[in-house]
């Protein structure tokens, strides 16, 4: 071959990659690019009760939602209830991972069913469930447990944080199975007895040995976890409703009831840049921890 | 006293056939034994019931004449090599090797000592703080060997620690393994399907199949007298041909040997083709044409049409040229350099 084809054909093949892309990136481009392109835009645009939208470009929303102490509890309580969402079910979802990992083969097929039943079920449909089973004193966990004697009246758990944290975490603690078991799946079998013939117990082996290299797992699975938490709309909007606002129900107030787009426009602008600041961190955290080990 | 006792030593994992059946072993102390067998054969098995990892569902295993069953894998104090190695990845080399006397609680200073020691006995020194991804197979095969050796274990379980290397470096490792064991003393087991990996490191060989034991010997003793046909076809090249006994006097076609030994009848007779001699053609021997040559540096590989059927003949490279595509030749060997057995008579 002469040197100058390689080029042609390699420039001909980038040509031909981009032309064959171009479907997905004008997709990407109409539905994702230019909608939150608008929406950064609409977020500096002001807003009154008669005036309606006013497309100029002022700071006034963005103002209104760093210093008001309204908006700070919203998003403090936002990233509360996603963390400890995402601490449960780190703490729930390793363990669950690495017991479905040991299973034997028709268990361990039956089970991941189970894990991942759910998902194929409506977020609202399993949100609605738990209502059905705490919604104060008609909700039938309750009346069972009234009737026991065990409560007094009806458990706190609609309209309180740790409910929208409970329902959360029911939602999405298959995400957090399913990254984990694929980092176990990596994992040598031997390596385990390695570790067992050197000396190490039971424990020492899980600490030592497997948790380490389930570890990259376990915290994609958290960032994962973490941005649906942060983000979820449904599960906080039934449980949590108007008495519990977090940031994604805010946004869709400023929106849809006081109308106020540009400020509920703000809001969710700053929900993604703080979703992307935590996930990008933690990402290069990960990266700079596992390189030399993981590649 | 012996050192490491298997007796009687049977594995079931449900089916009908046993993987390891009434194996029964006795290995020496600082002894070099391989268990040596095609895959399926039931050798990894035994190393593992060993090792621990695998429930023994009858027979014992007795240690410096204590049972070894009742002491937990983690603490049977055993060095084992894994075919994949199985070194921790998140851990440097020096890490792995120093993870076992971390266990045992051996002081920080000691347990650098040792790490630098056995790191050096494997030619790896300097590399401690290189994580396994970044070494060579040839490099974490030796880390892997490093990690089994510095706790001193009783007995080195090696799993096939070789046959994930390429030939030349399978080569070197074998040369160096029986070095380290030798300096060490250390009682070795080595599990393993190759059969020259085997003669060249053991001190015996326990040739398995199926299960079962066929022969326990040293290797020059399995490979010159064979207990069976199938340790025979599975230690180097052989060749099987069909003859008749009668008086002493072994017949293969037109040739002739005296071995008073033989039993009259109808008889298998097994020969190694470097055993075999290409002459010119006499009467009274056997004779073939040959068919092919094989050139390989320091022999030829002879493929030899005779009327016994097709036979393998090894000819030293001596410089001279041999007997050429074609030619005429006859067979010779000397009588005890042939194994006679009774052929079994056909059922039908």
């Amino acid at each position: 071959m002469r040197p100058g084809m390689v080029s042609r054909l390699s420039l001909g093949g980038a040509r031909v990659a981009w032309l064959l892309s171009l479907p997905a990136l004008v997709i990407f481009v109409a539905v994702v690019i230019i909608p939150l392109a608008m929406t950064a835009l609409l977020s500096f645009h002001d807003w009154g009760q008669y005036k309606g939208i006013e497309p100029v470009l002022i700071l006034k929303n963005w103002r209104e939602v760093l210093t008001d102490p309204y908006f700070r509890e919203m998003f403090a309580r936002t990233f509360r209830i996603a963390s400890l969402v995402t601490l449960i079910t780190a703490l729930l979802g390793a363990p669950e991972a690495y017991i479905l990992n040991r299973m034997r083969s028709p268990w361990r097929g039956i089970f991941l069913l189970v894990i991942l039943g759910p998902l194929l079920i409506s977020v609202v449909a399993r949100t609605l469930g738990w209502a059905l089973l705490f919604g104060g004193n008609s909700g039938v966990a309750n009346q069972a447990l009234m009737h026991l004697g065990l409560i007094q009246g009806p458990l706190p758990f609609m309209f309180t944080e740790i409910g929208v944290v409970v329902a959360l975490s029911h939602v999405l603690l298959p995400f957090l199975v399913l990254a984990v078991w694929a980092a176990l799946q990596r994992i040598d079998v031997q390596v385990e007895n390695a570790a067992t013939s050197l000396g190490a117990g039971h424990l020492t082996v899980l600490r030592r040995i497997v948790l380490p290299q389930a570890m990259p797992g376990v915290l994609s699975g958290a960032i994962i976890v973490f941005a649906l938490a942060a983000s979820a709309f449904a599960t906080p909007a039934i449980i949590g409703g108007r008495r519990l606002k977090v940031a994604a129900t805010l946004a869709y107030d400023e929106f849809l009831n006081t109308l106020n787009w540009p400020l509920g426009a703000a809001v969710a602008v700053l929900l993604l840049l703080a979703l992307v600041a935590v996930i990008l961190g933690c990402n290069a955290l990960i990266e700079r921890r596992y390189a030399e080990a993981f590649r | 006293m012996p050192f490491l006792e298997l007796d009687n030593l049977t594995k079931r994992f449900g089916g009908d056939q046993p993987a390891v059946e009434g194996l029964s072993l006795v290995v020496d102390r600082g002894e070099f034994v391989t268990l040596l067998g095609p895959s399926g054969c039931g050798k990894t098995t035994t190393l593992q019931m060993i090792a621990g990892f695998v429930d023994v569902t009858s027979g014992t295993i007795r240690l410096e004449g204590r049972d070894l069953l009742a002491v937990k894998p983690a603490r049977r104090g055993l060095g084992i090599v894994f075919q994949s190695y199985a070194l921790f990845p998140h851990m440097t080399a020096g890490e792995n090797v120093a993870f076992g006397l971390e266990m045992q609680g051996v002081g920080r200073a000691e347990r650098d000592e040792r790490v630098r020691g056995a790191l050096a006995l494997v030619g790896l020194a300097g590399l401690a703080e290189r994580y396994p991804r970044r070494m060579s197979g040839g490099q974490q095969q030796r880390v892997a060997l490093a990690r089994a050796l510095v706790i001193r274990p009783r007995i080195l379980l090696l799993d096939e620690p070789l046959s994930n290397l390429d030939a030349k470096l399978r080569e070197d490792m074998q040369i160096e393994l029986r070095q380290i064991q030798r300096t060490l003393g250390t009682t070795t087991i080595l599990v393993t399907h190759d059969q020259a990996e085997a003669m060249a490191l053991s001190d015996r060989v326990v040739v398995m199949n199926r299960g079962r034991v066929e022969q326990i010997a040293t290797p020059q003793e399995a490979y010159e007298r064979p207990a069976s046909p199938f340790v025979a076809s599975f230690l180097g090249k052989t060749n099987e041909l069909e003859g008749r006994v009668s008086l002493g006097v072994v017949s293969i076609a037109t040739g002739t040997w005296t071995k008073p030994s033989a039993e009259d009848g109808r008889a298998m007779v097994v020969v190694r083709p470097e055993k075999i001699a290409l002459t010119p053609p006499a009467p009274d021997r056997l004779t073939g044409t040959v068919r092919m040559r094989v050139f390989q540096g320091n022999h030829w590989l002879y493929r030899i049409e005779t009327a016994a059927g097709a036979m393998l003949v090894i000819r030293q490279n001596s410089g001279e040229p041999g007997p050429a595509e074609g030619e005429t030749v006859g067979l010779s060997w000397r009588a005890e350099d042939m194994v006679v057995r009774r052929r079994r008579e056909d059922p039908a």
